[in-house]
């Protein structure tokens, strides 16, 4: 079914957490689709899935979790079916990730050099002048200036913009089909987030990589992005172009989502939608956004919206659409 | 001259790369000099180290020399520390102990400490069912007082310097692993883990580049701490008959053959003794001044 020009697709996937409280069903049968040279925003408030997501594709959920079922085809593989040893030769090289914090993300007693050289070494072996070179280059191509200081510095003397430009740089390492970021720019100020922002745009532009991009800041996606794929309690409830989800959403949850971005000018008070994210443990029978949902309606309450294409490329899962 | 300014150059480069690991150094000496009971320890295990490296050139007599018309002889310029009931230089035969307590301490504790580390790294890096065997075998070890299971183990293999270690050693991982476990567990759930994971590093990469040396420092303490503890073990086991074997010069041993004498000629038990317990004091007190040292929460 997947097309030609389809990079990645998620189907039906379902990833549980066996804790002690009981099963939480974090992901719920998701479905995205993303093409080659595409950007598509993933977005949700916290708890919704996004990272879990993420976390699913590169296959780094630990124990308790557990990827229970669906497909996750990339370039043409179900990732869900290869080795251990052909998933971490996917890691860093096909597929790599950025991380919210990055100066979590980096061992605070490893130089910055042997990190990135790491991050080369552990797919390709190079003789020991080639790979400071290497990751000279690299350190240059994410814009740190005077590299060859920088390969001796330890995470902790970085500012917090210039530590995830070094996460970047191992992730940009190989030049991967898909990278996927998340939330790269939630802990970074302003401005510095403009210029990283700026900087993946560049290199994802320059390498011709997909980037799923994880965020819950609208603004943010809306710029960035191509598309934007909606999440909501461990399932994606739309997903469509950016133009058209701030255009004409169709799901209820994206309606009151984008009504509650704050616009300029705006005066009184910003809109909520009322409640709160469901319990993953004991989740609501039907579909999941119903007890919070403005056009609940009864048939909600039973069954589990289908994922329908409205429109070509505009997808959602919601009663409301589905037909009869 | 050109040479000598090169040198400099790079001495200074060499100054400015690891100014971080300067600054580490020059704070841990400022804590060791503040504490007087650590630099005590430092220096007997030190002097220890020099003591048992050059016996040979300073003892006054042979271990096993023995002279036969001077038995029992109190401690006098001839014999310092006196000499037992074969005639042999008590002080010689310390000096000379110390070698053997020494060498047992190193070889047990590296048996133990690089097994131990192993196990625990494992058992908490996978978790699981992995983890489930490797701590019950090590809860059944330690479910063991430490001399009786040595003990055993001695009796077993039949009494001998190396059975010694061995016994000692199989009495001895548990706490190594234990320790590794516990801090690889809480070193696993780091981000920079999963970033190394999300890189594509290996299992094996990340245990021993990414979680071992962030569980080094409680690790090298235990084993400070514990090597007094092998060489109470082993004297214990030199004691009981179980361990080193007369004629050799092994402080456990010499405390037992000086037993018989103790009401009347107190010197041979005493001294060896008395060596025991400064050694393992030694270690104790560096052991703790390097917990203080390491621990993090206790500076600044």
């Amino acid at each position: 079914m997947s097309s030609k020009n389809t990079l990645l697709e998620v189907r039906n996937l379902k990833t549980y957490f066996y804790t002690y409280r009981g099963v939480v069903k974090a992901l719920e049968g998701v479905n995205l689709k993303l093409g080659y040279n595409e950007i598509m925003g993933l977005v949700g408030e916290t708890g919704s899935g996004k990272s879990v997501t993420a976390l699913s594709i590169m296959r780094l959920i630990n124990p308790p979790g557990k990827i229970l079922s669906g497909e996750i085809i990339f370039d043409g593989r179900d990732l869900l079916k290869l080795s251990k040893e052909e998933m971490r030769e996917i890691r860093g090289k096909e597929i790599s990730m950025i991380f919210q914090e990055p100066r979590a993300a980096l061992n605070p007693v490893m130089r910055v050099g042997d990190q990135i050289a790491e991050a080369i070494e552990t797919h390709e072996k190079l003789k020991k002048e080639e790979l400071k070179n290497a990751v000279i280059d690299l350190l240059k191509k994410v814009g740190l200036p005077d590299p060859d200081r920088l390969i001796n510095q330890y995470p902790h003397e970085l500012s917090g913009g210039m530590a995830q430009r070094v996460v970047i740089a191992m992730a940009i390492a190989f030049k991967p089909k898909l990278l996927i970021a998340d939330e790269p720019t939630s802990s970074l100020d302003v401005t510095i987030q403009a210029q990283i922002l700026d900087l993946l745009e560049d290199l994802v532009s320059e390498m011709g990589s997909s980037v799923l991009f994880i965020t819950h800041n609208l603004g943010v996606a809306a710029e960035l992005c191509n598309k934007i794929s909606v999440m909501y309690a461990g399932t994606v409830v739309e997903s469509c172009d950016t133009y058209t989800i701030f255009d004409d959403p169709l799901h209820p949850y994206t309606v009151g989502l984008i009504k509650a971005v704050p616009k300029m000018g705006q005066r009184g008070e910003l809109y909520v939608i009322e409640g709160e994210l469901p319990d993953l443990v004991n989740p609501p029978p039907g579909c999941r956004f119903q007890p919070r949902c403005p056009k609940a309606m009864e048939i909600c309450k039973r069954t589990p919206p289908k994922t329908i294409e409205i429109k070509p490329g505009h997808v959602v899962a919601c009663h409301l659409y589905n037909e009869g | 001259m050109k040479l000598l300014e090169s040198l400099s150059k790079r001495y200074k480069r060499f100054l400015e790369e690891r100014r971080y690991q300067i600054e580490d150094m020059k704070l841990i000496f400022d804590l060791w000099k503040k504490s007087p009971l650590t630099m005590l320890g430092t220096v007997i295990v030190i002097s220890l180290i020099f003591m048992a490296i050059f016996v040979p050139w300073f003892a006054p007599h042979d271990p096993l020399e023995q002279d036969v018309y001077n038995r029992l002889a109190p401690p006098s310029s001839e014999h310092l520390l006196g000499t037992d009931q074969l005639g042999r230089d008590i002080l010689s035969r310390i000096l000379y102990g110390s070698r053997i307590s020494l060498v047992i301490a190193i070889i047990v504790v590296a048996i133990a400490c690089s097994t131990g580390l192993i196990l625990g790294l494992l058992s908490g890096y996978f978790g699981g069912v992995l983890d489930e065997i490797i701590m019950r075998v090590t809860d059944i070890f330690l479910a063991f007082p430490r001399l009786v299971l040595a003990m055993a183990f001695a009796a077993a293999l039949g009494p001998s310097l190396l059975n010694t270690m061995i016994a000692i050693a199989v009495t001895s991982w548990p706490v190594y692993a234990r320790l590794a476990r516990a801090s690889t567990m809480q070193i696993r759930n780091e981000f920079y883990i999963e970033a190394a994971r999300s890189i594509g590093a290996s299992d094996l990469r990340i245990m021993f580049r990414h979680v071992l040396p962030m569980i080094l420092a409680p690790i090298v303490v235990q084993a400070t701490l514990d090597m007094g503890g092998v060489i109470l073990t082993a004297a214990g086991l030199g004691f009981i008959g179980l361990g080193a074997q007369p004629p050799t010069p092994e402080w456990g041993v010499m405390v037992s053959e000086g037993r018989y004498y103790l009401s009347s000629q107190w010197w041979v038990s005493t001294f060896p003794g008395l060596a025991i317990l400064i050694t393992v004091l030694g270690f104790n007190l560096l052991g703790d001044g390097l917990r203080d040292i390491f621990d993090v929460r206790m500076r600044r």
